[in-house]
């Protein structure tokens, strides 16, 4: 099949970006999107061009290191999939695709699809964990968990932190991320302990990333490759003004 | 040289606890003044760099990724093993051993092996304690499940994401370090050298894949996490950014890499459907709990699948070892699906795949069960295939994996180097010739949680009168000067190929000559061919954009620069080692029927191979094993 890139290359951070358009033909529909940049790629560099730049690691959907905006749509138009899961098949032969990167005031971009997503990582080391330190830890058995709590726990836990929530909200909040790791901590026995110091902190810490606010749009489910649940936010949200409640003075 | 594994003194259930009895302490006043660097995120990386920060270390934690978190441990779905017997279906410490022990095919270190499983108890204590949400009963106790090459359920798991479950347990405490202050965090680095001053290691060179620039940093001891080589053979399940450039450049210095050829080729990947194609996709071992794995009676069926009656298929593996049957451990599974596959009966548009069934299982238990056991890795499958595998089998294939080996280490997980620490899949030890599925997230966090911490205390212990260590000495300017020599030579070359390109030729080249079968005649060749590839690389490639900015063909062309040496030594390991064992299956050494034919009087050692220059031979050295508590016998899973 052929295809038409409008893709956005921007030299660095400070520079100005702007589309430039690519042909591609002859593509193998079973093609996934990063492999049909990889034969962009190629070919650039054989003509003598820089190739794009663009973030991806594990092409299995797990590691969140993929992500860009396809035709408006955070890792493109398959429903729950990272952009190295999409394939070539879910695109109309001759088709024109507007490749972006992912677009947050939190995630200024590095180079082309590039973009600086450390501030989730920041997130994290607000509080996004147990404190527990190494060789100290009980028997396992000794913390029963029911299967409906562990599996409710895992249904947070399976954010891979890729940002498309991020992006995709007209706001650029990271309210989904940080709301599923303090839904997962919460829900657990090992968790609950930390629970509102855990809250105020991350919650404080997005804030200061500059992320935006949640509008209860719900764009950020719609578009989030794990399916997490909006839900998760109602939760932090409700975390929040308890721990707000029960803060010593 | 002779290598002094350091193996403690006493029985093999108290060797772990002597040397712990006796490892030298380092007093928590002193600990702020020893710097430690931690190359690599994953499992063992972001555990061992947590837990020296936990203890008052000052650390340097370095990854190629945007964030830690994105290690190729997060990949890792089936899950982790332990001996806690939680199924009361006669598992202990010793089974444990026993199994891993035999699914290597005898060629690990006994002691090491037996304190893998000792310590697999503490991990899931661990684990848990960090919130990592496993798999649980109704009642609330953990669950398990079966993985290939055992006959008990020991295997804990998060649904079909263990490892990226595990992974976050250890980034998150990784990352309560750094937001202490105990941990630098430096992510988007790659380590380009080690630099030693004295004959220890006491630095790395970086490059800083953001901003181009080239960094020094200086530490105590250096300690390697950075997962395996797999990705050489270039189609493999392994992450795109996957290589072993860091410990090469470590054994370049002078660190033995033992066993580099076995590289376990996993049974259940997607097959390869087209040139384009970048990478592999791993669907989860323990998809084979349930599914029957088959492939037609006639060849050249043009059937599809559910046409094809009952009797006219062939379930190759309940046939051949009927007491493991889908669950025969991965190197006896992928070279059956060889057989097939090469005999004529392969599958799918390529006939390079075999069927995965799960018919009968969802007759038998419900689609909902299956569901809610795989759920994700069909999900997967349909995504990737465009085919759902409720309504028809699977189709799988062999892909390379898991490097069984690495860094040489001794029993202190120190390399030949002193203070070069190797951890995880970046060292050769625990899994012998073949890893059994499941122990792989078990030895990369063992080794950053419960042995390192001791081991690395043992060395810095002696460290604490060194004073700081200082990045202008000589040694980094050399370094530092040759890795400038290095990128601006690859873009000098400004040739015609692009990296990909080499790397794609060297990986087939790999793949049909020391891939899943290997002989004396194809491995010699390989080794003519990899020297001229490797020339034509350094007359023809082409690296565009500029050395001091981002630039990810740069960091490809480093890689692969490795890549070609690395392969070339893989094929010199292969052919010394006149036998088959796990994942190395020399075709002149067989039995009548087609099962490798392990030589225990001849080569009851590990290979451990010294740099000696380029182009030239390298200098093998053994390590003999030697088997005091188990006597080898011929693995049967029939």
């Amino acid at each position: 099949m052929d295809l038409h890139l409008k893709i956005w290359r921007q030299k660095d951070k400070q520079s100005e970006g702007k589309l430039v358009s690519y042909d591609l033909k002859e593509l193998n529909p079973h093609m996934s999107f990063l492999e049909m940049l990889d034969t962009l790629n190629e070919k650039l560099i054989t003509e003598g061009d820089e190739p794009v730049e663009f973030d991806h690691d594990c092409r299995e959907g797990i590691c969140g290191q993929c992500g860009m905006m396809i035709n408006g749509i955070a890792h493109g138009p398959l429903k729950n999939t990272t952009t190295c899961q999409l394939h070539l098949r879910s695109f109309k032969n001759g088709e024109t695709i507007l490749i972006e990167p992912f677009r947050a005031e939190a995630f200024p971009v590095k180079k082309d699809l590039k973009v600086d997503r450390s501030a989730f990582d920041r997130i994290i080391s607000s509080g996004g964990f147990v404190s527990v330190n190494t060789g100290q830890a009980p028997d396992a058995t000794a913390i029963a968990v029911t299967h409906q709590i562990a599996e409710e726990a895992f249904d947070s836990a399976a954010c891979i932190g890729c940002g498309a929530c991020v992006a995709t909200c007209k706001n650029g909040s990271a309210a989904l991320f940080t709301s599923a790791k303090i839904t997962h901590m919460v829900l657990l026995p090992q968790g609950k302990k930390e629970r509102n110091e855990r809250v105020l902190n991350m919650v404080t810490q997005m804030d200061h990333e500059l992320f935006g606010h949640c509008s209860n749009t719900e764009a950020c489910e719609v578009e989030c490759p794990q399916g997490i649940s909006v839900l998760n936010i109602a939760r932090m949200n409700y975390e929040y003004g308890r721990a707000l409640f029960f803060r010593k003075k | 040289m002779i290598l002094n594994s350091k193996i403690p003194q006493g029985p093999l259930e108290q060797k772990w606890d002597n040397y712990k009895k006796k490892a030298k302490l380092v007093n928590p006043a002193n600990r702020k003044k020893l710097d430690v660097i931690v190359v690599g995120t994953g499992l063992a990386g972001s555990s061992i760099a947590a837990s020296l920060g936990e203890m008052g270390y000052n650390v340097k934690s370095f990854c190629f990724q945007d964030s830690p978190r994105r290690a190729h441990s997060v990949a890792a779905q089936g899950g982790v093993n332990a001996a806690k017997n939680y199924k009361n279906d006669g598992d202990s410490v010793y089974r444990m051993f026993v199994d891993t022990l035999k699914g290597g095919d005898f060629r690990a270190r006994e002691a090491n092996v037996y304190r893998m499983a000792e310590c697999s108890l503490n991990l899931i204590d661990q684990a848990v304690a960090q919130g990592v949400p496993f798999g649980r009963e109704y009642g609330g106790y953990l669950n398990n499940r079966s993985f290939g090459g055992v006959q008990v359920s020991r295997t804990f798991y998060a649904r079909g994401q263990t490892g990226q479950q595990l992974l976050l347990g250890a980034y998150q405490e990784l990352m309560r370090q750094v937001g202490k202050g105990t941990v630098q965090l430096y992510s988007r680095h790659e380590m380009l050298d080690l630099v030693m001053i004295d004959g220890k290691a006491r630095g790395i060179i970086v490059r800083n894949l953001d901003t181009g620039e080239i960094e020094r940093h200086a530490a105590h001891a250096v300690v390697l996490a950075t997962g395996g080589y797999g990705k050489i053979y270039y189609l493999s399940t392994l992450a795109m950014g996957c290589n072993g450039s860091a410990i090469w450049r470590a054994h370049k210095k002078g660190a033995l890499m033992a066993s580099p050829s076995w590289i376990q080729v996993h049974p259940t990947s997607l097959p390869q459907s087209g040139d384009y194609q970048s990478k592999l996709t791993l669907m989860s071992e323990s998809l084979r709990n349930d599914g029957r794995i088959w492939v037609p009676l006639k060849a050249d069926e043009t059937r599809l699948p559910n046409d094809i009656p009952e009797n006219e298929r062939d379930y190759y593996l309940e046939r051949r070892y009927p007491a493991f049957g889908n669950l025969a451990p991965r190197d006896i599974s992928s070279r059956a699906a060889k057989e097939r596959i090469d005999a004529g009966f392969g599958i799918g548009p390529l006939k390079n795949a075999v069927y995965l069934d799960f018919s009968k299982a969802i007759r038998e238990q419900g689609k909902e069960k299956i569901q809610e056991k795989y759920g994700n890795l069909f999900d997967m499958y349909l995504k990737i295939t465009g085919y759902n595998a409720y309504n028809e089998p699977m189709m799988i294939s062999p892909s390379a994996h898991f490097s069984m080996g690495g860094l040489w280490v001794d029993y202190e997980l120190m390399t030949t180097i002193p203070g070069l620490f190797a951890l995880g899949e970046a060292n050769f030890a625990d899994h012998g010739a073949n890893r059994l599925g499941a122990n792989s997230l078990l030895q990369a966090s063992v080794d950053g949680y419960f042995i390192a911490p001791y081991t690395i205390a043992n060395y810095l212990a002696d460290e604490i009168h060194t004073g700081k260590i200082s990045p202008d000495a000589p040694e980094f300017e050399t370094a530092e000067n040759a890795v400038k020599k290095q990128i601006q030579d690859f873009m000098d070359i400004r040739g015609t190929k692009t990296v990909d390109y080499f790397h794609k030729t060297l990986g087939k080249l790999l793949y049909d000559y020391c891939g899943l079968a290997r002989n004396e005649e194809g491995l010699k060749y390989a080794i003519g061919e990899i020297r001229k590839l490797k020339q034509e690389f350094y007359r023809d490639v082409r690296v565009s954009g500029q050395g001091d900015k981002m630039n990810s063909e740069l960091e490809k062309a480093g890689r692969v620069a490795d890549y070609f040496e690395i392969g070339e030594l893989m094929c010199y390991d292969a052919l010394t080692r006149n036998e088959s064992c796990g994942a190395h299956f020399r075709e002149e050494f067989q039995t009548p029927d087609g099962e490798a034919l392990r030589n225990d009087t001849e080569y009851q050692f590990i290979s451990a191979w010294a740099w000696a220059g380029e182009n030239r031979e390298p200098e093998l050295i053994r390590e003999p094993l030697i088997f005091e508590e188990i006597q080898p016998t011929v693995r049967s899973y029939k």
